[in-house]
């Protein structure tokens, strides 16, 4: 049935058509990184390019593949709902969307009662923000620098100028950028009491993962509730049990006015995400509920994928797993550090939110590639190409952990080899 | 509406429960590779603290055992609770299936390897105590156990696995070495027997559960049914044969596979040993009472399991009998063991077949009819002081272990023998098993032999003093502390909550000795009250 709607010659062909016909630079970056992949069928934590390779996935598309790619269960229930449902009709009440915001409300941390959809984190992002404008009154916007928060209109604002000068949609005027772990910065940014949210990754991801320092959400939610701001933890990358907890934002002991969700949350079969809020935090559903709308935000069939992958997700013995999964990479990757203490030079972990710093301002491009050579396929931090960014997924096995050490070994061994070499710039282009 | 919400429902909820069951195998894979490199000390102090916590719920699990399921003598399962714990523990004090053996003779080292996830499936008749038995040999031999209980007793069962799974982690075992299925079903059983994580299957139920464990592909220990044929001849002391068969035969009124199903006397001993029946509690059914009850027992040919473990005044007033007050068992005499004779089959209550043969010989032939009937390879017993007959009657009953001059309930269990103490009686080759003694911890332990060079020249390595398991060094897994904010500190901060290496202070802790003497105390007690009662 594929076959008939996609057919290429050969994996050249294919190439030279996604250059013409949909991103020429994207696709020669990846040849010209050694990443030559376009991936074909999947399953589990397994890649497969169109020639064969296996590829273990601890990209995961920031989470989106959390419980693995095609999870069998989630799928079953994508399409036992298609023989009912499909996008939905927006507008009305809906079996499947309150259903999955009962749930998602129940798994919450304390304060959060409503939910808001959108068919992506970036959407999810914009919906945060205006709510909190909203509640506040507000039009500040403070987010860290280095931050990641989507491409849409408002979240493109709150992160780096990578992706928003671009297209001309930075907005310094309302939207500023402090320092990650900088209290004081954080507290200079609020005291003029006309920012309307502070939003926080609780883990920055596209910056590498970098750790907020003890105490310093916590201290940025007092902030937040001394000069009249909402906090909203974007949980896109770190929630889901990632962290060994649903919620990252729970083991810092904040309880955010706003909880966003996206990627993992239906598990990588349908897009949907979602925007967790407090009564406060989301007057205008009271004020006026047709103010924002989205035809395919909270669609019924990602609803329903989302209720399957949250129910995964939720198990007891997920919680156990990824608890043992995290303990076998803290042993595991500080073995292969104590080889190369000079070139894999730290680990930044949460569970299974992992950054692998290397000693060279691109050195995770080097085991990038080292490692797809290899047969894992993870990736560098845009925002900070030191460190690779490690993200397992939260159902893995025994087996197929000890084979991805094993790779990763391996992979940056040798990575450290060209790293060292006197080609090492060429070879990155 | 309200059927739109259902369908809902229905599209997450598998209503057998089979994901939710592999999710917990993969978990028992993680605790089981953990748990598999623990050192004895720390092992030792898991299964006595797990044993422990079992003994002290001894009574109330026999409490709720008996009124779950309906059936059985709440006394009598406390007994056998306290025997599957702390009682198994203190049998295999001085055994090791940790530690590698070095033979230098030989010049081979002995790594014991562990079967990894064990699933134990228990039956109704005697749930707690299996459970408490599969566990803890598990625990002894450092492999974690999936248990599936029998629907009728699966809330008590869930509970004693808890329990026990609790106060293991408590001590230090891995989290997840006892899990339970709350609502076993039979796609669910099916999915846990069959996926490649579960290691070995420990069967005990009827012979279809044990049928399909063996032929699940999984390696498998299953334990069929019994039918015991019990041979008394003029060589035994009559009077203690007599009061052994009927607390045998009552024991837990009648539901395990070791009770008693056939009495077979030689003529000379009959007249006597009957008088002596009727003393110990006995009664023995005229013939219109013997059909009465064999109607009543066996309606179209099939045993009723109405019957199962209730007690003997109960069944003789259902069939409208009178009987004596203080009737522990309704001997129930017939003339031939045949397949068309109800009273030769197993009857899981204490109901007592009889019949008479002119010689031990022939008695011989009657038990090896009743095995015909079911429970090859089980048990039998024999109440006899001529080694000659007792010598034949092992040599010619296909059975793998006979009790001689005991009640067969605690004897082929071990419990009154030196047989090893067990709930699971391996039925061998005679019933369909690879396992032919009473199930203990050998079977659930492999050892990796390192066998050298044989030629003098090659030289035995020092293995003295290599260990290669070591004690964790705090709770299994730890709780996940962000990586900046572990600092010196053990990685058990966190919410994971336990302190670090309970397992030694717990093995040396102060009310250790208590706790033992406590337990005691409790098996004292509750053999008194057997005894009086």
């Amino acid at each position: 049935m594929t076959e008939e709607l996609i057919s290429f010659a050969s994996k050249q062909d294919m190439l030279a058509k996604s250059k013409q016909f949909w991103n020429p630079d994207k696709t020669q970056f990846w040849i010209d990184s050694g990443v030559p992949l376009v991936i074909d069928h999947r399953e589990g934590y397994f890649i497969y390019d169109v020639e064969g390779k296996r590829l273990i996935d601890v990209h995961l598309n920031g989470g989106t593949y959390n419980l693995g790619h095609r999870n069998p269960e989630v799928a079953a229930a994508v399409t036992a709902a298609m023989q009912r449902f499909d996008i939905g009709n927006h507008h009305f009440p809906s079996l499947a969307r309150t259903a999955l915001a009962e749930a998602l409300i129940s798994t919450a941390p304390d304060g959060l009662t409503k939910v808001m959809y959108g068919s992506g984190g970036g959407e999810a992002i914009d919906i945060a923000l205006k709510s909190a404008r909203h509640a506040t009154k507000k039009r500040g916007i403070v987010s860290v620098a280095k931050a990641y928060h989507g491409h849409t209109g408002l979240a493109v604002a709150t992160g780096d100028e990578r992706f928003a000068t671009l297209f001309l949609a930075d907005r310094p005027d309302e939207f500023s950028h402090v320092p990650f772990n900088d209290t004081d910065a954080m507290e200079a940014a609020l005291k003029a009491r006309d920012v309307a949210a502070v939003i926080m990754e609780t883990i920055p991801a596209t910056y590498g993962f970098p750790l907020p320092a003890p105490g310093y959400l916590a201290g940025v939610k007092k902030l937040c509730e001394r000069y009249g701001a909402l906090y909203i933890a974007d949980e896109v990358q770190t929630g889901l049990m990632r962290t060994g907890e649903l919620w990252a934002i729970s083991k810092h002991g904040v309880n955010p006015d706003i909880l966003v969700t996206g990627k993992g949350i239906s598990g990588g079969m349908y897009p949907v995400s979602a925007v967790l809020a407090t009564e406060a935090a989301a007057g205008w559903l009271t004020e006026d509920g047709f103010a924002h709308m989205s035809t395919f935000g909270g669609a019924e069939l990602g609803c329903v994928a989302a209720l399957k992958a949250l129910e995964i997700t939720g198990r007891p013995e997920v919680r156990s797993m990824v608890h043992y999964i995290a303990a076998a990479f803290t042993d595991g990757l500080g073995k292969i550090q104590a080889q190369y203490p000079d070139w894999f030079t730290g680990v930044r972990q949460d569970g299974l939110v992992m950054g692998l710093e290397f000693g060279h301002p691109q050195g995770a491009k080097f085991v990038m590639k080292r490692l797809y050579e290899n047969g894992v396929w993870a990736i560098f931090s845009t925002l900070d190409p030191r460190v690779l960014q490690y993200k397992p997924g939260i159902l893995l096995t025994p087996a197929v952990c000890e084979e991805l050490l094993e790779r990763t070994e391996v992979a940056i061994g040798r990575a450290r080899d060209d790293a060292a070499g006197p080609t090492a710039i060429r070879r990155l282009r | 509406m309200t059927e739109a919400s259902i369908n809902v429902a229905e599209l997450l909820i598998d209503p057998a429960g089979v994901p939710r069951a592999r999710a917990m195998l993969q978990r028992a894979e993680w605790a089981g590779r953990a748990f598999a490199r623990y050192d004895k000390p720390v092992v030792d102090a898991i299964v006595g603290a797990a044993a422990a916590a079992g003994a002290a719920k001894a009574r109330e699990y026999a409490d709720w055992a008996v009124r779950e399921t309906g059936f059985g003598v709440a006394e009598h399962k406390v007994l056998k609770n306290v025997a599957c714990s702390t009682g198994i523990v203190d049998y295999y004090a001085g055994h090791d299936y940790v530690t590698p053996r070095i033979d230098v003779e030989a010049k081979v080292v002995e790594v014991p390897r562990p079967a990894g996830v064990v699933l134990a499936l228990t039956p109704s008749t005697n749930p707690v105590a299996t459970v408490f038995f599969k566990c803890l040999i598990a625990l002894m031999t450092r492999s974690v156990v999936v248990v599936s209980p029998h629907p009728l007793a699966k809330e008590v069962c869930a509970d004693a696995a808890r329990t026990l799974g609790e106060a293991a982690v408590k001590a230090g075992a891995p989290d997840g070495v006892i899990q339970v299925v709350d609502e076993p079903s039979v796609p669910l059983i099916d999915a846990l027997m069959t996926d490649d994580r579960t290691s070995v299957i420990v069967a005990t139920g009827g012979v279809p559960v044990v049928r399909a464990a063996h032929s699940s592909g999984t390696p498998a220990i299953g334990v069929g049914p019994g039918n015991v044929p019990v041979l008394v001849d003029a060589t035994a002391d009559l009077a203690k044969a007599a009061r052994r068969i009927v607390d045998s035969k009552s024991f837990d009124n009648s539901i395990l596979c070791t009770n008693e199903s056939v009495l077979i006397v030689t003529e000379h001993a009959a007249a006597t040993l009957l008088r002596h029946l009727k003393l110990a509690g006995a009664h023995l059914l005229a013939p219109d009472e013997r059909d009465k009850i064999a109607a009543m027992l066996f309606p179209g040919g099939r045993f009723d399991i109405r019957f199962v473990g209730k007690d003997a005044s109960w069944i003789a007033a259902e069939a409208g009998l009178r009987v004596p007050n203080r009737t522990r068992v309704l001997l129930a005499p017939f003339d031939l063991v045949v397949p068309e004779e109800p009273l030769a089959h197993e009857k899981l209550c204490p109901v007592l077949g009889l019949v008479r043969v002119p010689t031990a010989r022939r008695g011989i032939d009657a038990a090896r009819a009743v095995l015909r009937l079911s429970g090859r390879g089980h048990s039998a017993a024999i109440h006899s002081t001529d080694p000659q007959v007792i010598m034949e009657y092992g040599a010619a009953v296909e059975v793998l272990r006979v009790a001689v001059n005991v009640g067969n309930s605690l004897g082929s269990a071990g419990l009154e023998t030196n047989l090893a103490p067990t709930m699971t009686i391996g039925t061998g080759f005679f019933g369909g098993s690879s396992v032919a003694e009473n199930l203990h911890p050998s079977h659930l332990v492999q050892w990796t032999r390192l066998a050298y060079n044989h030629d003098p020249a090659e030289p035995f390595g020092d293995f003295v003093g290599l260990q290669p398991w070591h004690a964790p060094a705090g709770p299994v897994p730890p709780y996940p502390v962000a990586s900046n904010q572990r600092g010196d500190r053990p990685a058990a901060a966190g919410g994971g909550g336990q302190a670090c290496n309970p397992a030694r202070s717990e093995l040396n802790g102060s009310d250790a000795p208590a706790l033992r003497e406590q337990i005691r105390r409790l098996i004292l007690e509750e053999l008194s009250q057997l005894a009086g009662g």
